[in-house]
């Protein structure tokens, strides 16, 4: 079967593989170029790295213990020496913050990794079936789109109980409608294309269609949306975090971190305005990266 | 047109029950066990006796199957009626009566600043013509959605509050305090705005009855205001569901770090203290608001721009090549 239509299909697509492999890796070798020419971009996706870095191994860029607790140096404005300054408890908060970015980067993880998921198999099964299902899944996606997301989020977070990982999966479950709407749309733009068609007529099943043809060729858009999830993840874990519903006390995240330095607003202003101002360039970097992969597409 | 106005109105009840039905499914029949949250809640230590879970059981009828409890909420729902708020010992009802006009007060400002700043940055990037400063207005958008809400208030008070004294740090008295908050919830929504309509005019901008105007002898300011603007703000219409519903999402966030009472506040309280009926409540309104803000851009959207009606483009509001 997978002979017959190897062999069937070879005749009719245009380019040989070979030529088709040279193709792609000029097309690959132009898309960097393009990318080394812009500094923000790069810049960005520099950051991002480090943030994630300091997720994975925060004593890389801050060696010391985010509770040690230095009573005589608390309140302490930023200096070289505490690059964030110090909390009420004497805390160096510069590695506090790169210490909650473990929780932080997690709880994004969680739940872009969930909405990708969940809305690639809604988004997929929607726009391949047709028919009912489509209608029927759709219907639901409108119904979770009605409903603002944080608000939703609030509703999930009330009945799983607080906490990082439920933060995540109430900001994840928000984040599916626009996936799977994406994933549809894309799934329905190739499928009628004349190569999944030719696929298709020779003998092809649905499941290899799907995975062979369809499934390669949507992931551009679906990958963008999810660099901008990212951001928006980002802000809605740290939005939840900042209301309460996150880790408890001694933990901190970068939510709750910002929340605990306004009670010092008056006096120490930089246990909120830095924190938030990381968190803010980290959302931003993901938004430009998203973007700038977004015009290299429409070019392509 | 009374055919659409009947499916749209359709369309939204539908959408609302579904909603309701969402929220009912998370908050009542998901693993959780709502007696126990309810028995927290009404200040209970130590493991609740079985007199007690039994009572509370019969009151919020758990004992029920679950379908039977469904539609009692959904027929009390219709009734405007979503039961006791547990925390409060009050009904979720005249909660949300009593909570919702300083919301609405700081959510129509906010929407009116929206408009001002989103509109009148999407103007200025497209109409100033020195490039560095048109590249820089072009990127601000960016900036505004990127922040954390509740950051940029805290800023806002750091600013306009502590070193400035300008306006109140927190409160609900007044119209100077609602300055702070409503500007805390309309920078991250005018960023929205002005991404949607920069593209719009810039598309716009390049199009044929724009050139014609151009040499017509029109003066660019008459072009970009009557000509480019009018065509740009058709399709910025149709976000204005999503402005609204980011809107009243940032209410909670605005409320809570400005202290003020409100919807918004009422919802971080009532999640805190896991006081399920009034969650149900507050969800179920804002879906409300927000389905009921879609339904009236679906009504006026075809007596702006008639060619969605026909069926030929009936789904798509894109084409504005035409339109001069």
């Amino acid at each position: 079967m997978t002979l017959a239509d190897a062999e069937l299909v070879r005749p009719i697509t245009p380019a040989p593989p070979t030529a088709d492999r040279d193709e792609t890796s000029s097309r690959t070798r132009q898309t960097a170029h393009a990318l080394l020419r812009r500094p923000g971009f790069l810049i960005a996706v520099a950051y991002v790295v480090l943030v994630i870095l300091s997720a994975i191994a925060p004593r890389l860029f801050a060696s010391g213990d985010p509770t040690q607790t230095e009573p005589k140096d608390k309140f302490l404005a930023p200096s070289l020496h505490h690059l964030f300054g110090t909390d009420e408890l004497g805390r160096d908060l510069f590695t506090r913050m790169v210490h909650g970015s473990a929780l932080s980067v997690e709880a994004t993880a969680i739940s872009v990794g969930l909405a990708v998921v969940a809305g690639l198999t809604i988004g997929v099964v929607s726009g391949y079936a047709g028919g009912w299902a489509d209608s029927l899944l759709m219907r639901f996606v409108d119904v979770l789109l009605a409903i603002p997301a944080l608000l939703l989020a609030l509703a999930i977070v009330t009945a799983l109980g607080f906490g990082t990982v439920n933060v995540a999966i109430a900001v994840g479950v928000g984040l599916t409608p626009g996936f799977a709407r994406v994933t549809r749309a894309e799934v329905l733009r190739v499928k009628t294309l004349p190569y999944v068609e030719a696929a298709r007529s020779s003998g092809a099943g649905p499941l290899r269609v799907l995975r062979r043809h369809i499934l390669p060729n949507s992931w551009g858009p679906v990958a963008v949306l999810a660099v901008l999830d990212f951001g928006t993840a980002i802000l809605a874990v740290s939005s939840l975090s900042f209301l309460g519903f996150g880790a408890p006390p001694p933990e901190a995240e970068w939510g709750s971190l910002v929340a605990a330095g306004r009670t010092y607003l008056v006096t120490s202003p930089w246990l909120t305005l830095l924190p938030g101002l990381a968190v803010g360039a980290a959302v931003y970097a993901l938004n430009h990266i998203g973007k700038t992969f977004e015009e290299l597409q429409r070019w392509h | 047109m009374v055919q659409y106005t009947a499916r749209r109105v359709a369309q939204a009840i539908a959408v609302l029950w579904a909603a309701y039905t969402v929220t009912f499914v998370v908050l009542y029949a998901l693993p959780s066990d709502p007696v126990s949250i309810l028995l927290n809640q009404a200040g209970g230590t130590g493991r609740p006796s079985a007199d007690q879970v039994a009572k509370i059981q019969a009151a919020y009828g758990f004992d029920d199957p679950i379908v039977v409890q469904y539609w009692h909420h959904l027929v009390d729902a219709f009734q405007l009626d979503f039961g006791q708020s547990v925390s409060r010992g009050q009904s979720v009802t005249s909660l949300l009566a009593e909570n919702l006009p300083p919301t609405i007060a700081l959510t129509a400002v906010a929407l009116v600043l929206t408009t001002l700043i989103g509109g009148g940055l999407a103007f200025l990037a497209t109409y100033v013509g020195w490039r560095p400063l048109r590249s820089f207005l072009h990127r601000l958008p960016a900036v505004g959605v990127s922040f954390p809400t509740f950051w940029v208030g805290l800023l806002l008070i750091q600013l306009f509050s502590f070193s400035l004294g300008w306006f109140p740090a927190t409160g609900s008295g007044g119209v100077s305090s609602l300055v702070l908050p409503a500007l805390t919830m309309s920078l991250p929504t005018s960023g929205i705005l002005a991404q949607v309509l920069i593209r719009g005019l810039d598309d716009t901008l390049d199009q044929a009855h724009i050139a014609t105007a151009r040499a017509k002898g029109l003066s660019r300011l008459t072009i970009h205001t009557k000509h480019a603007l009018k065509n740009a703000s058709l399709p910025a219409l149709t976000i204005l569901g999503v402005l609204v519903g980011a809107t009243v999402t940032n209410a909670v966030v605005a409320e809570t770090v400005f202290s003020r009472l409100g919807i918004g506040r009422l919802a971080q309280q009532a999640v805190l203290a896991q006081d399920i009926p009034l969650v149900q409540g507050i969800v179920v309104l804002a879906a409300g608001v927000f389905v009921v803000v879609n339904l009236v851009v679906d009504l006026i959207y075809p007596l702006l721009d008639p060619r969605v009606l026909q069926p030929t483009s009936s789904r798509s509001l894109a084409p504005l090549e035409v339109a001069a």
